[in-house]
């Protein structure tokens, strides 16, 4: 991971891309990795924004990938560093942008600026800003699922580790193939219904068995398929995006709980 | 025409495979099995990340020369005694093997294992014309029995159990004694040898694949644990080496390196148990040998590859360690991905060769978790050639009309951020609203697939930016 050698004359300004996934359906993440990063002594500043393009980069529609690069590129030039609380975003950015522009070299220079300037949310306190910990308390037993593109494209997989370890009260026990797909693939999910539905019969069977009673991950995407197979099979695990817990905001309900059962969800 | 294919029916494959009770038994040793193994052979090799390198530029350069180096190669084969066939499609490869079947006298013909040999369907093609072929690959005797494809590439009978195996030799081996007892895997393995040691010894004509074809010697080289391919070329009096175009590799040097990769990634193993050359005809001063050599050097497709983004698909070296690995693989197996070549290899492969109007789905049906790129010892990148093909589709229109219209609207709001606002603050209040009671959806309009497995977990309500907005208006610069 690139660190600014240069001399920091001010706080990193940072441009938090909440994602879409986030800025829809659960802001109390996207506040929780303002906390994180304020707390590192960033100043942090939200464009703006809609979507990174990877639906339609996935589903093979270059034209409106394309479209929606240059929106984010215009959209986070400038700032020091962009952060995302979400690996398959970041990566999208990281390691499919520079791609998306291959055959213009005006926008790929944009495109690889940008690039080199993004990063997960925890891979980013631990990697840039050299955050050993934060400060949190979590009591109960966690299980962490690796979700794919954090994990492969960006090797996002000690730093989610590294900063629950400094979380108060907090126990973490691997469950197995953790950095085994969840089975959510974004519009996999929906056009091959069958087949995601086994691949996160699987994982969750795996979370069950690691008898934590919360599951976290960096990705929200992989955190709502897991938590609704979860909550359909009946099965009392809370689940959660890692930055509300590393920020010690875990007043919100748990992904797929009531408002009014807010008190349940912490941990025995 | 290459062998039919089921690949337009995946998620009707995919769904029956889905509920089949003993292949799931049997899907769980692919995953079980061969990946920790795998990890253990590259964890002690520490050179193993290097020689992943090393293998893929040498893949890279050959592809880069291909031309020069089937040449050179068809040039050492010649000096060696043998004979060199080029065949542009299955059909021509087809006719050649027949004929030099023809030529040999052969009723029987007994076969190493060859996924080439699958591909062009050549053992349909004989039996029709009168010749016997035979399958000495253990995993390749059976389904052959059964008459099937092989669901892995080289564990071609892995979505079988050993009851099922029984009862397919007890129906096809009926000069046996019918009480004899075949419930240990041991009994059926000694059985099969000794059925198959009499087509050896029968055989006229021994045609094996290649997996590696090295243009410096004019040599083939197959790697096998049975034994089975050494039989199959060495006692009949022709040898037969099928092999695409793309199997050839400059250089003994180099392909020691690429060896070094391919039974680590595969099985597991350092070495294959036989790693066999062969070049040219049994000389005067050979003990044993085929009296005659000829090699089939294949291309159904394979240059149409060269210099499009798909060429980097030729580099596989066909070890399955990208369907060992593929979650999508482990849910449905081989079959469901209706032709010869499964997995996240074949879903990038099949298209090119059968086109992907019939096998549009299979770059489709991926998660893009990049395991399969992981693990590939020739470093494919095939996450992205499968988003290169649903490119393709995409600008062809044969992308489902439900997932074009809902991306268009999708992209349409993405485009325009102050509408986008509007629209998702709205949309997300009426279904924070609606999910309050229950957290959740058990059912959401538009939405079957999703929630026929899982609930839909409701969102908070109020977006993110707008919350941003009414709380930090002012207050960032």
């Amino acid at each position: 991971m690139s660190d600014p050698t240069s001399a920091r004359p001010g706080k990193p300004r940072v441009g938090l891309f909440v994602t879409c996934l986030v800025d829809l359906m659960r802001p109390s993440v996207g506040f929780a990795a303002v906390k994180l990063l304020e707390d590192a002594g960033c100043i942090v500043e939200v464009p703006v924004q809609t979507c990174c393009g990877q639906p339609a980069y996935n589903s093979g529609d270059r034209g409106t990938s394309k479209d929606l690069a240059m929106r984010m590129i215009e959209t986070f030039q400038g700032f020091d560093y962009v952060v995302a609380p979400s690996g398959s975003c970041a990566g999208t950015i990281r390691k499919h942008y520079p791609e998306l522009f291959e055959d213009d070299p005006n926008w790929r220079a944009k495109a690889d600026a940008l690039a080199s300037r993004t990063y997960e949310l925890t891979s980013f306190l631990v990697d840039v800003l050299g955050v050993t910990q934060v400060d949190a308390s979590f009591d109960g037993t966690v299980t962490y699922h690796d979700s794919c593109s954090g994990l492969r494209e960006l090797h996002v997989k000690r730093q989610p580790r590294k900063l629950l370890a400094s979380v108060k009260g907090l126990t973490l026990v691997e469950m197995n193939d953790s950095d085994v797909c969840c089975g959510f693939g974004g519009t996999f999910a929906v056009k091959y219904s069958d087949i995601s539905g086994a691949i996160v019969d699987a994982k969750t069977k795996n979370v069950e068995a690691a008898q934590a009673a919360t599951l976290l991950a960096g990705d929200l995407g992989c955190l709502m398929n897991m938590a609704g197979k979860l909550s359909r099979d009946g099965k009392p695990i809370t689940v959660r995006h890692v930055a509300e817990v590393l920020a010690g905001m875990t007043d919100e309900p748990a992904i797929g709980l009531a408002r009014d059962t807010r008190n349940k969800t912490s941990q025995p | 025409m290459n062998v039919h294919s089921t690949s337009p029916q995946f998620k009707q494959n995919a769904a029956r495979a889905l509920h089949d009770v003993q292949l799931q038994k049997a899907l769980n040793n692919v995953k079980q099995g061969f990946i920790d193994k795998r990890q253990a052979a590259a964890d002690k090799l520490p050179e193993f990340e290097a020689l992943r390198d090393s293998a893929r530029d040498i893949k890279n350069h050959t592809l880069e020369h291909l031309d020069l180096y089937l040449e050179a190669y068809e040039e050492k084969v010649k000096a060696s005694g043998g004979h060199v066939h080029f065949a542009r499609n299955a059909e021509e490869a087809r006719e050649i093997i027949l004929n030099i079947c023809r030529d040999s006298g052969a009723k029987t013909v007994t076969k190493g294992k060859s996924m080439i040999s699958e591909e062009i369907g050549i053992n349909h093609y004989l039996e029709a014309n009168g010749i016997r072929p035979v399958e000495t690959d253990l995993g390749e005797y059976i389904i052959q029995l059964r008459n099937e494809l092989p669901s892995h590439i080289i564990a071609p009978a892995v979505h079988l159990n050993a009851t099922q195996v029984e009862q397919d030799f007890r129906r096809v081996h009926t000069h046996l004694d019918a009480k004899r007892d075949l419930s240990e895997p041991v009994q059926l393995l000694t059985e099969a040898r000794a059925v198959l040691r009499e087509r050896f010894l029968a055989a006229d004509v021994g045609i094996t694949g290649a997996n590696f074809l090295v243009a410096e010697t004019g040599t083939s080289i197959i790697v096998t644990n049975e034994g089975n391919g050494d039989l199959t070329q060495i006692l009949p009096k022709t040898h037969i080496v099928l092999a695409s175009i793309e199997k050839l590799v400059p250089t003994l040097d180099d392909v020691s390196q690429l060896l070094r990769v391919l039974a680590r990634s595969a099985t597991g193993q350092e070495m294959s148990v036989y790693t066999t050359f062969s070049t040219g005809p049994r000389r005067a001063s050979d003990a044993d040998g085929p009296e005659n050599y000829h090699v089939v050097l294949i291309d159904n497709g394979r240059s149409s590859m060269l210099g499009t983004s798909f060429e980097e698909m030729l580099r596989c070296i066909r070890c399955g360690a990208c369907m060992n690995h593929c979650p999508v693989y482990h849910a449905v197996g081989g079959h469901a991905y209706g032709w010869v070549y499964p997995g996240p290899m074949g879903a990038v492969l099949t298209p090119s060769l059968i086109g992907v109007d019939k096998a549009g789905h299979l770059p489709n049906a991926s998660t893009f978790c990049g395991r399969c790129e992981s693990v590939c010892p020739v470093r494919i990148p095939l996450p992205k050639l499968m988003r290169h093909w649903r490119e393709r589709e995409f600008e062809r229109h044969l992308t489902p009309a439900s997932v074009r219209s809902g991306l268009g609207l999708w992209g349409f709001f993405a485009r325009r951020p102050a509408l986008y606002r509007l629209a998702t603050r709205a949309a997300m209040a009426t279904l924070g609203f609606a999910g309050r009671q229950r957290g959740r959806f058990t059912w959401l309009p538009f939405s079957k697939g999703w929630t026929k497995y899982r609930d839909f977990p409701a969102p908070q309500g109020e977006t993110f930016q707008a919350r941003w907005q009414r709380e930090r208006k002012g207050r960032t610069a």
